[in-house]
C-alpha cells in the first residue's frame, strides 16, 4: 500500500478508485451489502466470488504498469474491467480525469477504436486473414477505405519485423510470429492506452525475450500508457516502472521493482520477490550520498547497480552520480557492492 | 459409490420381485394386461388427422387461410426449382408432347463434369479430379445424366435453404439460451422421426410435387445444420470476442468479420452433413413426385427389373461420392487453413468449361443429351446375374433364408407379440430405473404407454424385433472386426475410408443387393438394415480400442498380463462407454433403415407409415411415425445412461 500515486510525478492517466467485481449468480446482492460488510467472508457467504476487490491504484502518462499474481488472483479481470470488456461491479475508472464507467455505448466503442489497443494471451488472430489483413482490421472496422489501411498496416508490419511475411495466413507463421502480429495489430490505430494480457506467456523463453525487448524499443519511440499483466516476475521487472502485486482478488502492494524487493509490504510479498537479485532492482539514486558536484562523467543516477556493475569492478572508492549532466551525489562503492552480494 | 451400488443391488431384488409379480399376473389377472382391449386405445391418429387436416384446410390467420400460405409458398419455392431444372437438366422448353421445342439447351454434361473436375482438382488435386470425371462418365454413359441433375437442383436448392435456415436458427440459439433450449428439445424428436413421417405433412400441406419434397428435405436436412452451427459458433475463442469488442466491432461486423469466418472449419463439416443427408432425403422424396434417381430405382424395384435398379443405384453412388469428396475436402481445407486454391482464372476457366460445349451442343445434340442409342447399359447383365444366382444358388439361399425364419426370426417376433405389454414395460423401466434413475424409468414408461394407447402395440413389437435382431447381427459382425483392425495401425486408413463411403450412400441403395438375392420379406430387410448398421459397430469399435490411454495398456504388460488378460481386464473395460454409444449409434441407423425396409415388404411400423403414405392417411402415418421416435428414444435413453454409468467408473467416452 506504499504508493497508490503514479510514479515520476507524471500527470495521472488512469485513475481507478475502489474497483470491485463479483461473480455468482446473484452478483446484484453485491451492491445491497453495507460498505464495511464487503469482504471476503461475507461474500462467499452470499456466494460471490470476488475476483477483484476494492482495488485503487492511479497509472501516470507513459507509465509502463505491471499487474502480478499467481493464476486466479484476478490479473486478467481487472485489466478487462480498465476496458469495460468486463463490467465492473462497483467502482470509479477515469482515463484522463474522464470516467468510463458512465460512457453510452458509442462512446465507449470510439474510446476502444479510437484510442485503446490490446494484445492477448492465445494471439486472437483472425486465421481467415492475411497478416496485412489482420494488421489493417482494427482500421477497416472503422470503415477506412483498404489501400489506406494496408498502407498502415505495412509500416507496422515492418516496425514488428515481419515485412516480406504480410501476405502469410496465421497458420504459416511460428507462435511468436504470430504475437508480433497480434503486436503491430494493437497498435495500427496508434492508441494512447495499451493492454497487454500475459502477452508472451504461451511462447518460449528465448521468444519472450526477444519480444520484451521489442516492447521497450516501441515504448522508446512512442510512449504509450501500458498496462501488462503478467506472471512473470522476470518480466515485470524488466518492462514496468511500477508493479501491482495482487493476492485472491486484492492488491497487497504497488511500487518501482526496487520497492518491492527491499521494502515488501506483506510476507507474501517477501515470498514472492525472494528470488529477485537485490542489485537488478536497487537503484543508484537510492543508496548514493546526496551532494551536488563538479563532475560530468560517472554512473547514472537512473541505472540499476546491476547496469553498473562492470564501472563497479573498475572503480576505487565513490563514484560520482550523473543525472541528466549534473553531477547530484557520490556512490560509495562498498554499499554498492554489498548489494550484490546480500540477498533480502 | 458405495451406497449407490447397494442401492442398484438393492432395486435389482425388488425389481426381480415386481417381475415375478407381474408373470403372475399376466398368467392370473385379467387379460387386458396382456393385450390392451380395443376400447382402451385412444383414437390419436384420428385426431392427429383431422387436427392436421383442419389445419391444412380450413385453418386461417388474420383472415388469410393456411392452406393458401402453404399453396404460395409452393409455388414460390417451384420457381428455383425450374430455373434449376431448366439450367442443368432440361433446357427451356414451351409446350409438351409433340409440340414440345427447345429453346435453349441445358448445361452441356460436358461442361459441367470438367467445372466439376476442376474445381477437384484446385480443392485437392488429381485424385479427385479423375475420381469426378469416372463418376460424370458414368451417368453419361448409362444415360442416367438427366435424373441426376435434376436430382442435384433439389439437393442445391435443398442446401442452399437448409444453410440458411440453419445458420439463422443456429445463430439465434447461440445467442439466446432460452432458444437454445427449445430449439434443442424439438431437435432430438425431429432426429429420431423416421424420414417418410416428414413426406406426409408437407404432401398435405404443399401437394404432390418437388416443391413438398423441397421442404421436406430441407426440415429433415435442418437439425444437424442447426447444430453445427451453435456448435461452431461456441468453438470461437472468447478472446477473439474481445477482440471483435475492443476494435470496436459492430454486431454485424462481429458475426460477418469475426465470428462466421472463424467458426468456418466447423460450418463446414456441418454443410458436408446436410448435403448428405438432403441426398438421401431427396431420393427418398422421390415417392411424393421429386423425380431424379430415386425415382428410376423405385420404379425398377416395383418393375422388380433389378438390372435397371442397381444401375440407377449406382448412379446415385457416383453423385453422392462426388458431393461427398467435395464438400469434406472443403472442409478440411477450411480446418487445415489451406487457402488461396481458388483463382480469379480459375472462375474463368470453369465459366468457358460450361459455356463453350454449352453453345457447340446447339450445333451437336450430343454433347446436351446423350444419344439414347449409344447409351450402355449393364441392366441384363445383372439381370442375368441374378437369375443366374438364382438358378445355381437357389438351393443354399433358400436354405439360410428358410432357416433364418423358421428357426430364428418368426420365433423371435412371435415370442415379442405374445409378451404381455405389462411386461415388457416393467422390465424397460425396471432397465431404465437401474441403469438411470427414476427419470429415465419415467421416460421410458410414458414413451412405451404412448406406443400402447395409440394402437401400434403388435406393429411396435415388430419393429423391435427386426431391430433387435439386426442390431445384435450388426454388432456380432461389427464390434470384433472394428477391435480387430484397432490392432492393425496399416489397416485403419483404408477401412475408415470404406466405412466414410458406406456412410455416404443413400439408404435407398442398401436395399438393392438384398432383394436381388433373397426377394420382398423380413430376411432381405434385415440383411438390409445390418449392412447399413454395421458401419458404426465397426467404426466406434475402432475408436474405443484405440483410445484405451497407452499407459494403462503398459501397465498391464508391465504386471505380467497376457494378451487376452489385458484385452479383457484393461482395454475392454476403458473402451466400454465408446462401445455402448458405438451400441446407441447402431441402434439409431438400424430404425432409420428399418423404415425404408418398409418398401421391400415388411409388416411393421415402417410398413404402416409407408402405406399411410402411399393412400395419403396424414393421421396413421403421423403416429406410426411418432411410435418409432418413441421407440428410438427409449433405446437411447437406456443406452445413454448405459454409457454413462460405464463412463463413471472408466473415464470418458471417445468418438
Ligand atoms: N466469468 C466468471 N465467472 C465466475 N468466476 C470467474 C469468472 N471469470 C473469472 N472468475 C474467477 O475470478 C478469479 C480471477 O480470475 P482471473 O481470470 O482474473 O485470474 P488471473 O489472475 O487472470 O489468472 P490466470 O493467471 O490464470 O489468467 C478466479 O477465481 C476465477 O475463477
Ligand atoms: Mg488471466
Amino acid at each position: 500500500m506504499s504508493d497508490i500515486g503514479t510514479g515520476r510525478g507524471a500527470p495521472t492517466a488512469i485513475d481507478a478508485k475502489g474497483i470491485w467485481k463479483v461473480f455468482g449468480r446473484d452478483a446484484g446482492a453485491f451492491n445491497r451489502l453495507p460498505l464495511q460488510a464487503r469482504t471476503p467472508e461475507t461474500l462467499m457467504a452470499v456466494g460471490l466470488v470476488g475476483a477483484v476487490q476494492d482495488a485503487t491504484f492511479q497509472i501516470g502518462r507513459g507509465e509502463v504498469f505491471a499487474i502480478m499474481g499467481l493464476s486466479g488472483s484476478g490479473k486478467s479481470t481487472l485489466l478487462r474491467c480498465l476496458t469495460r470488456l468486463i463490467e465492473p461491479t462497483a467502482g470509479e475508472i477515469a482515463f484522463n480525469g474522464r470516467d468510463i464507467l458512465k460512457l453510452g455505448d458509442k462512446e465507449l466503442v470510439d474510446l476502444r477504436r479510437q484510442r485503446m489497443g490490446m494484445v492477448f494471451q492465445h494471439f486472437a488472430l483472425l486465421p481467415n486473414r492475411t497478416v496485412v489483413g489482420n494488421v489493417a482490421f482494427p482500421l477497416e472496422v472503422q470503415g477506412m477505405p483498404r489501400v489506406e489501411a494496408e498502407r498502415r498496416a505495412m509500416e507496422l508490419i515492418e516496425t514488428v519485423g515481419l515485412k516480406g511475411r504480410e501476405t502469410r495466413f496465421p497458420a504459416q507463421l511460428s507462435g511468436g510470429q504470430q504475437q508480433r502480429v497480434g503486436i503491430a495489430r494493437s497498435l495500427t490505430t496508434n492508441p494512447e492506452f495499451w493492454f497487454l494480457d500475459e502477452p508472451f506467456s504461451a511462447l518460449d523463453p528465448l521468444i519472450r525475450a526477444d519480444l520484451q525487448a521489442e516492447v521497450l524499443r516501441l515504448q522508446q519511440t512512442q510512449t504509450r500508457t501500458v498496462i501488462f499483466v503478467t506472471h512473470d516476475l522476470d518480466e515485470a521487472i524488466r518492462l514496468a516502472d511500477r508493479i501491482a502485486i495482487m493476492e485472491a482478488g486484492r492488491i497487497i502492494q504497488i511500487g518501482t521493482p526496487e520497492e518491492l524487493v527491499t521494502q515488501p509490504a506483506t510476507d507474501y510479498v517477501r515470498r514472492f520477490v525472494a528470488k529477485v537479485p537485490p542489485a537488478r532492482v536497487v537503484r543508484v539514486a537510492s543508496i548514493m550520498t546526496v551532494e551536488p558536484g563538479p563532475a560530468t562523467a560517472g554512473v547514472n543516477a537512473d541505472a540499476t547497480i546491476a547496469d553498473i556493475a562492470p564501472q563497479l569492478v573498475a572503480a576505487e572508492g565513490r563514484l560520482p552520480v550523473i543525472d541528466g549532466a549534473r553531477q547530484v551525489g557520490w556512490l560509495d562503492r562498498s554499499a554498492a557492492l554489498a548489494t550484490l552480494a546480500v540477498r533480502i | 459409490m458405495v451406497p449407490k451400488d447397494v442401492a442398484g443391488r438393492y432395486s435389482l431384488w425388488t425389481g426381480l420381485a415386481v417381475t415375478l409379480a407381474i408373470l403372475a399376473t399376466s398368467l392370473l389377472a385379467p387379460a387386458s394386461f396382456a393385450q390392451l382391449s380395443d376400447k382402451a386405445i385412444l383414437p390419436i391418429s384420428d385426431w392427429v388427422g383431422s387436427g392436421m387436416n383442419w389445419f391444412a384446410r380450413d385453418a386461417a390467420i388474420f383472415g388469410v387461410k393456411i392452406a393458401d400460405i402453404t399453396r404460395a409458398l409452393a409455388s414460390a419455392a417451384q420457381m428455383p426449382i425450374d430455373w434449376l431444372k431448366f439450367i442443368l437438366a432440361d433446357g427451356w422448353v414451351k409446350g409438351a408432347g409433340f409440340n414440345k421445342v427447345q429453346l435453349a439447351p441445358p448445361l452441356s454434361w460436358l461442361g459441367v463434369i470438367l467445372a466439376a473436375a476442376l474445381v477437384g482438382f484446385r480443392l485437392s488435386g488429381r485424385g479427385l479430379a479423375i475420381l469426378t470425371l469416372l463418376a460424370g462418365a458414368y451417368l453419361v454413359f448409362f444415360g442416367l445424366w438427366a435424373s441426376a441433375m435434376t436430382t442435384l437442383a433439389s439437393v442445391v436448392i435443398c442446401v442452399v435453404a437448409a444453410l440458411v435456415l440453419g445458420l439463422a436458427m443456429g445463430f439465434w440459439a447461440y445467442r439466446s439460451v432460452r432458444a437454445e433450449m427449445w430449439l434443442r428439445a424439438i431437435m432430438n424428436v425431429m432426429q429420431t422421426v423416421p424420414i417418410f413421417s416428414y413426406l406426409l405433412p408437407t404432401l398435405l400441406l404443399f401437394g404432390y410435387g418437388p416443391s413438398a419434397a423441397l421442404f421436406a428435405t430441407v426440415v429433415y436436412a435442418l437439425p444437424p445444420m442447426v447444430h453445427a452451427t451453435v456448435l461452431a459458433l461456441r468453438s470461437v475463442p472468447s478472446e477473439t470476442l474481445e477482440l471483435a469488442r475492443m476494435t470496436g466491432c459492430s454486431r454485424a461486423q462481429t458475426l460477418w468479420k469475426v465470428e462466421l469466418p472463424v467458426a468456418a472449419p466447423r460450418l463446414a463439416i456441418g454443410l458436408n452433413q446436410v448435403v448428405m443427408m438432403t441426398l438421401n432425403m431427396v431420393i427418398i422424396a422421390s415417392m411424393i413426385g421429386a423425380g431424379g434417381l430415386g425415382y428410376d430405382v423405385l420404379r425398377a424395384l416395383r418393375r422388380l427389373d433389378f438390372g435397371a435398379g442397381f444401375e440407377a443405384g449406382m448412379g446415385i453412388v457416383a453423385l453422392a461420392v462426388v458431393l461427398d469428396r467435395l464438400t469434406q475436402v472443403a472442409a478440411h481445407n477450411q480446418s487445415t487453413g489451406r487457402q488461396g486454391l481458388w483463382s480469379r482464372r480459375d472462375t474463368l476457366v470453369a465459366v468457358l468449361l460450361l459455356l463453350v460445349p454449352t453453345l457447340a451442343s446447339l450445333a451437336l445434340p450430343a454433347l446436351s443429351a446423350w444419344p439414347a442409342n449409344w447409351t450402355l447399359t449393364t441392366a441384363p447383365f445383372w439381370n442375368g446375374a441374378v437369375s443366374l444366382i438364382n438358378q445355381n444358388f437357389y438351393e443354399p439361399l433358400e436354405a439360410i433364408r428358410t432357416a433364418m425364419l423358421l428357426g430364428v426370426m418368426n420365433p423371435m417376433r412371435n415370442l415379442l407379440q405374445a409378451a404381455p405389454w405389462s411386461l415388457v414395460i416393467a422390465l424397460l423401466a425396471l432397465a431404465g430405473y437401474t441403469l438411470g434413475g427414476f427419470r429415465t424409468a419415467l421416460t421410458v414408461v410414458l414413451l412405451m404407454l404412448f406406443v400402447l394407447i395409440s394402437g401400434y402395440w403388435q406393429a411396435a413389437m415388430s419393429s423391435v424385433y427386426l431391430m433387435v435382431l439386426s442390431v445384435a447381427l450388426a454388432l456380432a459382425i461389427g464390434l470384433p472386426f472394428g477391435i480387430w483392425v484397432s490392432g492393425h495401425a496399416r489397416l485403419h486408413h483404408p477401412v475408415q475410408l470404406a466405412l466414410d463411403t458406406l456412410q455416404t450412400l443413400p439408404t435407398l441403395v442398401y436395399l438393392l443387393p438384398a432383394v436381388m438375392l433373397f426377394r420382398n420379406g423380413d430376411f432381405s430387410a434385415l440383411i438390409a438394415i445390418v449392412s447399413y448398421a454395421v458401419a458404426p459397430a465397426v467404426r466406434y469399435g475402432m475408436a474405443g480400442m484405440t483410445h484405451v490411454p497407452s499407459e494403462r495398456i503398459e501397465a498391464a504388460l508391465m504386471s505380467g498380463c497376457t494378451p487376452w488378460q489385458s484385452f479383457r481386464f484393461v482395454r475392454l473395460p476403458a473402451a466400454l462407454p465408446t462401445l455402448i454409444l458405438g451400441v446407441n449409434q447402431t441402434v439409431m441407423m438400424a430404425l432409420s433403415m428399418l423404415v425404408i425396409a418398409a418398401l421391400v415388404g415388411t409388416r411393421e411400423l415402417g410398413q404402416e407409415v409407408y402405406t399411410s403414405l402411399a393412400r395419403g392417411e396424414t393421421g396413421p402415418g403421423i403416429v406410426a411415425g411418432l411410435c418409432v421416435a418413441a421407440i428410438a428414444l427409449v433405446a437411447d435413453a437406456l443406452l445413454k445412461s448405459g454409457a454413462q454409468r460405464a463412463a463413471r467408473h472408466e473415464g470418458e467416452a471417445h468418438v
